[in-house]
């Protein structure tokens, strides 16, 4: 069975490839769905599979920015990607990054970071959270009273209103995502996201697609779109970060991004037979995921932590599936029962 | 599609359970880092780069981007040959939120 093993120069380790085309086939289909990176889910697999944890995170980076670029180039044919939105958000992202970094330094300085950056991760994650299910929550309270507010049916948490009606100039129209905002709503959201992303470690789409719906008002479906297209783009940007550190094993991305770019497309298209708020409340389960996990690391439970990352994965990648491989189906049967009709009527 | 679909659930559920105990066979974690790419073993492009990282890791950073980018588009535009060959409407969505 020698053959299912492959040498990576780099990290000097022999690997088990299948198990890298799995975890890029996973987060494929995770990130297409959700609109994610998806990097705390990648690097525990990896250093499973025998990675050296430096290597594990450089990997992973480079592997996000390719299979966002699949999943990106998807969602734009369906015309999920706001990409002047995206442009406008990538300024406050990359000024946010580095304040948030210089954060990271300074409490690296007085010795407090690590338990600092932790307990805030999961604050954050708990938050966000509470808020999905929330949001949740009084969308189908409202449904059941009859009350449809919003354009694309009923909506919980709808704070984005009143944002909007911040009047400062300029005032940007953003086709795709179908609203006209203050350009510093977005700039300013996209910074603090980019500082919390910074300060985290993180690539930030776990924090921008709530953003996105919650606070900017983009329909669930363009904000996993243009999240994706900023994963992207600070996907490479960290990609070539890590490799000047020499924390990257270019075989492994590849052969991570050939199963990638399969889930890509198979969660980008389940987006297209899910509900906005199908989207979000999966969403919120891969928070809490996410969350407990940390809580588990921070008290050492590394087995435990690792068990329930892959066990989340594999419930949510096998969901997702399912609502692809269904809506599909049910596409192609009322496809055919069409062409039968038009023919029929023709002869 | 219903036997494809309980083919694809069957293939999943043998994989999860087979593949842990082969990716465990690879000899557990590895704790020390190469931080020099070991070229003995390898020959031909590979060989190429490891060189590259050895000695110019600013060029292999920059091979790195844009092989990643190349390879990510590639692969999109793979797919997209794949996808639309099956018959699904890949251009247009409705979008419904509740």
């Amino acid at each position: 069975m020698d053959w299912l093993y492959m040498y990576m120069p780099i990290a000097g380790v022999e690997i088990f490839w299948p198990g890298l085309v799995l975890i890029g086939f996973s987060v494929g289909v995770i990130g297409g769905f959700f609109g994610m990176g998806g990097a705390w889910m990648v690097t525990p697999g990896l250093n499973i599979l025998g990675f050296p944890m430096a290597f594990a995170i450089g990997t992973d980076i480079a592997h996000i920015a390719g299979k966002s670029m699949v999943s990106t180039m998807r969602h734009s044919k369906f015309g999920n990607v706001d990409y002047k939105l995206g442009f406008v958000m990538l300024a406050g992202t990359m000024v946010g990054i580095e304040c948030g970094a210089q954060i990271v330094m300074y409490l690296e300085r007085i010795g407090q970071v690590g338990k600092v950056v932790r307990w805030v991760y999961v604050v954050f994650l708990a938050l966000i959270a509470l808020m999905v299910f929330y949001d949740y929550y009084k969308a189908e309270k409202k449904k059941k009273a009859g009350i449809v507010d919003g354009e694309k049916g009923t909506e919980g948490i709808t704070w984005y209103k009143t944002l909007h009606k911040i009047n400062i100039p300029p005032m940007m129209h953003f086709k795709a995502a179908g609203f006209t905002c203050s350009a510093w709503l977005p700039i300013i959201v996209s910074y603090l996201t980019g500082v919390l992303a910074g300060f985290l470690g993180i690539g930030g789409g776990l924090l921008r697609m709530p953003a996105l719906v919650y606070l900017i008002g983009c329909p669930t479906h363009i904000a996993v779109g243009t999240d994706l297209f900023e994963v992207m783009i600070s996907g490479l940007y960290g990609a070539f970060t890590y490799t000047l550190k020499g924390r990257i094993e270019l075989v492994a991305v590849f052969v991570m991004l050939t199963g990638a770019a399969i889930g890509a497309q198979i969660g980008t298209v389940a987006t297209k037979y899910a509900r906005g708020y199908g989207i979000r409340i999966a969403f919120g389960f891969a928070v809490l995921g996410c969350m407990i996990s940390i809580i588990l690391k921070q008290y050492k439970v590394d087995w435990a932590a690792t068990t329930l990352i892959l066990g989340t994965i594999s419930i949510i990648s096998i969901w997702i599936c399912v609502v692809m491989f269904k809506g599909a189906a049910a596409e192609l049967r009322e496809k055919k029962l069409r062409e039968q009709a038009a023919s029929a009527y023709k002869s | 599609m219903r036997s494809l679909i309980s083919k694809i659930f069957c293939f999943c559920m043998m994989a999860y359970l087979v593949l842990p105990a082969m990716a465990l066979a690879a000899g557990g974690k590895a704790s020390e880092l190469v931080v020099v790419a070991d070229t003995r073993r390898i020959t031909g492009v590979m060989k190429y780069f490891a060189n590259l990282y050895n000695t110019n890791i600013l060029l292999f950073a920059v091979w790195a981007v844009v092989l990643t980018a190349a390879y990510g588009c590639f692969l999109g535009l793979v797919m997209d040959f794949f996808m639309s060959r099956t018959g699904l409407d890949l251009k247009s969505r409705k979008i419904i939120e509740h």
